[in-house]
């Protein structure tokens, strides 16, 4: 089985996030990268898949140089191989997919695999791109997945419970945490993935479709009132709450 | 400017968020709104002109009764053309959030996802976007021809409701068995929970709860408030409750009219979930606790004492 897990580099999720000098971009300063949390499900449901049906994984990340580093974090797991997309760009989430399907549809994946999203722009996209632009079916948020004899059947998330969705192989997948919980990477795999070939591909140029004319913070909350320090303070909450807040 | 709105539909009901979004629409000056909707049932689709639609396009195929990605963006598309419109909005639902990007690739288009704010500014349509879970907003711009917009769940007010019927016209789309490649073949839904995501009112427990057998106090206090319930990610990771409920930055983001956090600290990744909440009630016993930072309300004490406390007086005051 030939998979796919394709990896984003975000800011890990403790960064106090302020806004940069250009106002579009957030400031750099102090901030750490990490492989994106609902990827290292994706890469674990990658190498779930290939150790039940065999095959390989690559890991698949677009970005400037430093997204390699993510990339062997994909290694240190397990994958063999990884595809880096470089691009210095601030691309948008359509001309990402652009550039990782164009990189993937001479390599016929059986199996992709994104993580439900990226925890930096929140876009919830890349499956269903991904998989209309392969022209391939796609599973989104899915937290549950089967394939046996090229059929797929898996569980989405859906508001206050599951659906079963089916499909045929290949397949884009965005996966939920509840999948499998990803490995930690041993030390040997960490040298190992020191020497894991990672294939450098240039991406077509791109323009953005979807331009960020502002970043700012939320409107900062200040802190509210103290009701009270016991249980006597829950008559005066709900008459806050009623008359105040207007919200019972 | 002619929008589309999508109206999403499970088990013949029209989802809330779908209205919120054809009511998004109409108030956008100068627009001219079609709905559309899929499958067999054409229950109370002329009831939404009430929301603003002057036309809702049916396409009325039993094969899409249970949802398919494929099938589904397919229609969509074709009720784009059909109504001339170049901007659809899409309700930022499970099914929304998987059809969107689906759309905008048919449409060569692109979306602007999970939005919470539209206006419109000399001609253009101008939205904003939590990013970073809500650490930062973003202002954006789509410059393709089509565009998509999904915009977030219980966040856009329905506001007046008029009686105006609108038309409901019939629209034709032929599939093949390829476009049904993507299929829904069950569903499995708890009608007793209310999804965190789409309730109006939350009430979420932390690790200050001390254990699961102690969630019957959280269930009682969110019964009386009709309220979802929702948990902080250390008592998730601690199996104490489902992924389903939690609120945070790798679980959901909320934005109800009530959020009530018991037992929870506030770390910066559940802040980001929940800090979008209309009014937001802290009980904790550290008065240091930084979700005191967020809280319109706070009561600092023993949650053992206070949520029992709190229950019985909302009781009282619902006449519950």
């Amino acid at each position: 089985m030939n998979i796919f897990a394709c990896v984003s580099h975000v800011p890990d999720t403790t960064t106090k996030v302020k806004v940069g000098a250009d106002e579009k971009q957030i400031d750099q300063e102090g901030v750490t990268y990490i492989l994106n949390p609902y990827d290292e499900f994706g890469v674990e449901t990658a190498l779930q898949l290939q150790e039940q049906h065999g095959g390989e994984v690559t890991v698949v990340c677009l970005g400037p140089d430093v997204v390699k580093e993510t990339i062997r974090k994909g290694l240190a797991m397990g994958a063999e191989k990884g595809i880096h997309i470089k691009d210095d760009t601030v691309r948008d989430s359509y001309g990402t997919a652009k550039a990782i399907a164009s990189a993937l549809k001479d390599k016929s994946p059986d199996v992709v695999v994104c993580g439900r999203q990226s925890i930096d722009y929140d876009g919830w996209q890349m499956a269903s791109l991904l998989g209309e632009m392969l022209s391939i079916p796609s599973i989104s948020v899915v937290s549950k997945l089967e394939i046996a004899d090229g059929a797929v059947k898996a569980e989405r998330d859906i508001e206050g419970g599951k659906e079963t969705v089916e499909t045929t192989l290949p397949v884009v997948v965005s996966v939920q945490k509840g999948i499998y919980s990803p490995r930690y990477p041993k030390l040997q795999g960490i040298m190992k993935a020191k020497k894991k070939p990672i294939e450098e591909v240039t991406p077509e140029p791109w323009e953005n479709r979807v331009e960020v004319t502002k970043l700012e913070k939320p409107p900062v909350k200040s802190a509210g009132k103290i009701v009270g320090e016991d249980a006597s303070a829950a008559k005066e909450l709900v008459r806050l709450l009623h008359e105040e807040a207007k919200v019972i | 400017m002619n929008i589309l709105v999508f109206i999403e539909r499970r088990d013949g009901a029209i989802k809330k968020p779908s209205l919120e979004a054809a009511k998004a629409a109409s108030n956008i000056a100068g627009s001219t709104v079609t709905a559309v909707a899929l499958g067999s049932d054409a229950s109370d689709l002329d009831k939404l002109g009430g929301y603003g639609i002057s036309k809702t396009l049916h396409v009325n195929d039993a094969q899409l009764d249970a949802y398919s990605t494929t099938a589904y963006a397919k229609a969509i598309a074709e009720a784009a053309n059909a109504s001339g419109s170049d901007t659809v909005f899409i309700a930022a639902t499970a099914m929304g959030k998987d059809l969107a990007p689906r759309l905008a690739v048919k449409l060569d288009g692109a979306v602007a996802p999970d939005v919470t704010a539209i206006t419109e500014e000399g001609g253009d349509l101008i939205a904003t976007r939590p990013i970073y879970a809500g650490k930062a907003i973003e202002t954006v711009k789509v410059t393709a021809a089509k565009k998509v917009f999904s915009l977030r769940p219980n966040v856009f007010n329905i506001g007046e409701v008029s009686e105006a019927d609108s038309p409901v016209e019939t629209l034709s789309v032929s599939f093949s068995d390829a476009d049904f490649a993507v299929k829904a073949t069950g569903t499995s839904i708890s009608t007793d929970k209310l999804d965190v995501a789409e309730a109006t009112a939350i009430v979420s427990g932390g690790r200050g709860m001390q254990g699961p057998e102690n969630w019957n106090l959280i269930e009682d206090l969110a019964g009386v408030l009709d309220a979802a319930t929702g948990a902080s990610r250390a008592v998730v990771d601690a199996d104490w409750r489902p992924h389903a409920e939690q609120v945070g930055q790798t679980g959901k983001t909320v934005s109800p009219t009530l959020y009530i956090a018991c037992g929870i600290s506030g770390a910066v990744q559940h802040l980001a979930g929940m800090s979008s909440s209309k009014c937001i009630v802290a009980i904790n016993k550290d008065k240091d606790a930084p979700i005191f930072q967020v809280a319109d309300y706070g009561i600092v004490g023993d949650v053992f004492e206070i949520l029992p406390a709190l229950t019985q007086e909302l009781k009282q005051f619902l006449g519950k």
